[in-house]
């Protein structure tokens, strides 16, 4: 009882402080979209794409990388409140969280879930716009979405908590965000399809399908189409696990690199 | 009964010793005063009594109970206000109260009724529907000590909790927790300030993360002031000093 109590007043926090900040929604939201209108408008003349599950006819560009803008924001998100850890710890809330007595792992836990709901939030936002424009998805896959998302912002929000444990300032922060937002974004088939990857560079190809982003855009590409891709939601939640499991440890108070004097 | 004992602590980051086996204990309604100078262990010693960090070398009890064998049963009995503010800004004094009662499991009606209490006591009351960004930095400290007893803890850990604050407000301060030992809290309270110890007040002197002296305030300033008597027993130490 107790742990739930907790769980629903961090979320309860998180909620609040979503609809207190207003402009960071906002922004959050204009990112994928500018992407959606303005670069695939210019993308979609270069870009040739062939029929490639789930999909069943030709689709435009703008229907492709639909589902790699909400893992953009679910990507940026998770960075995001990891940033905000740090800044939480460097400003002390977090303290007051670490200090409660309930399991380490369920605070974290919590703090994951709550920042994972106001992604999926966002990402219904822009869905809705999107199909407000004219880009309009099976009505299933407006739900079968939701766990896709669920997962795949769980998972990048552990590899963020993960960042923030190991991070102790927010100046080295901005500088791995450069290292992982962008690689991860630009090194997945968020953009274009891993063939097209291919036919550019074999070994870059290899990387994004290494790369736990791709997986998570691609088990949200089936959800939005109703459909399961087991694969990838096996390879998300293994990313899930190892970036949870080092956040834990980052997060130890006899292991974790938090005890280094700043 | 003990609130707070602390045996044989020693901690260390890398080859820096930072505590070298401390060891003292803060019994029921004793308002014990930490003094050291800066970067004396005060801060590290806090981490260690928090759980935020922890080490293999000595052993810390609250309330009777084995931090490192129970730590959530040992945190459940502790308030702590933090040196660095743990407040959330955008949210009303009410709401992070609420927050904070839920961390420790307290919810519904027995969490609005506890802060009502707590703050009535802080003379916050008619705060609570502030937005915390709202308050001057004495009514923020006023509201973490509020919200550091709103689940009733045996034992308030306070560190360097009037860091900034004029000198009404560290008056009231310091006043209001003096009152909490006298209702039978065990109160740490560390500091590098000596004005704001009083001569009844039990003293442990941490140097170089060592403790080197312990007794009452009287006690160990003899016909000096503590002022001078901290200087002199912490001298060659740099930083800010006493007050």
């Amino acid at each position: 009882m107790t742990w739930l109590v907790a769980l629903s007043a961090i979320l309860h926090r998180e909620a609040l402080r979503f609809v207190g900040q207003r402009s960071r929604f906002v922004a959050a939201l204009v990112r994928p979209l500018v992407w959606l209108f303005v670069f695939a408008a210019g993308f979609r003349a270069a870009l040739g794409l062939s029929i490639t599950p789930p999909y069943q006819t030709y689709i435009t560009y703008e229907i492709y990388i639909i589902p790699g803008l909400c893992g953009m924001i679910l990507l940026f998100n998770g960075m995001q409140s990891s940033l905000s850890l740090v800044y939480d710890r460097e400003m002390g809330s977090m303290r007051l969280l670490l200090t409660a007595p309930l399991p380490r792992w369920w605070l974290l836990f919590s703090k994951l879930l709550a920042g994972t709901l106001v992604s999926i939030l966002q990402c219904a936002a822009f869905l809705a716009v999107a199909a407000v424009w004219g880009i309009r998805l099976p009505l299933v896959g407006y739900l079968v979405v939701i766990p896709a998302l669920l997962l795949s912002g769980l998972m990048l929000g552990a590899l963020g908590l993960m960042l923030s444990s190991f991070i102790r300032q927010l100046e080295n922060f901005a500088g791995v965000m450069n290292f992982v937002i962008f690689p991860m974004f630009f090194l997945s088939s968020a953009l274009y399809p891993l063939w097209r990857m291919a036919e550019a560079s074999p070994r870059l190809r290899d990387l994004c399908t290494l790369n736990p982003f791709t997986h998570a855009v691609e088990l949200i590409r089936f959800a939005l189409y109703g459909q399961a891709n087991l694969m990838a939601a096996l390879w998300v939640t293994v990313a899930l696990a190892v970036f949870s499991a080092a956040a834990l440890r980052g997060y130890d108070p006899a292991r974790g690199v938090q005890n280094r004097k700043g | 009964m003990t609130g707070l004992s602390v045996s044989g602590l020693s901690y260390s980051y890398g080859a820096k010793v930072a505590l070298r086996d401390v060891s003292f204990s803060v019994p029921k309604g004793q308002f014990c005063a930490l003094l050291g100078p800066n970067g004396a262990g005060k801060s590290t010693l806090f981490n260690l009594l928090t759980g935020l960090f922890s080490t293999r070398r000595g052993q810390i009890t609250v309330a009777g109970i084995d931090f490192a064998r129970h730590p959530r049963q040992a945190l459940a009995r502790m308030g702590v206000v933090f040196q660095q503010p743990t407040l959330d800004l955008d949210l009303t004094v009410r709401r992070n109260l609420l927050y904070f009662a839920a961390l420790h499991g307290i919810a519904g009606a027995e969490a609005s009724r506890r802060a009502d209490t707590a703050l009535a006591q802080l003379g916050m009351a008619e705060r609570s529907g502030e937005l915390v960004r709202s308050l001057n930095g004495g009514h923020r400290r006023r509201m973490e000590i509020a919200r550091a007893l709103i689940h009733r803890p045996d034992c308030l850990l306070l560190d360097e909790p009037t860091v900034g604050l004029d000198a009404a407000s560290r008056h009231a301060i310091t006043d209001h927790v003096h009152a909490l030992a006298e209702q039978g809290l065990s109160i740490l309270w560390a500091t590098h300030l000596t004005d704001e110890v009083r001569d009844t007040d039990h003293v442990i002197l941490l140097h170089q993360g060592a403790l080197i002296a312990s007794g009452t305030a009287a006690g160990l300033r003899g016909p000096a002031s503590l002022r001078d008597t901290f200087l002199r027993l912490t001298s060659g130490q740099t930083g800010e000093g006493a007050e």
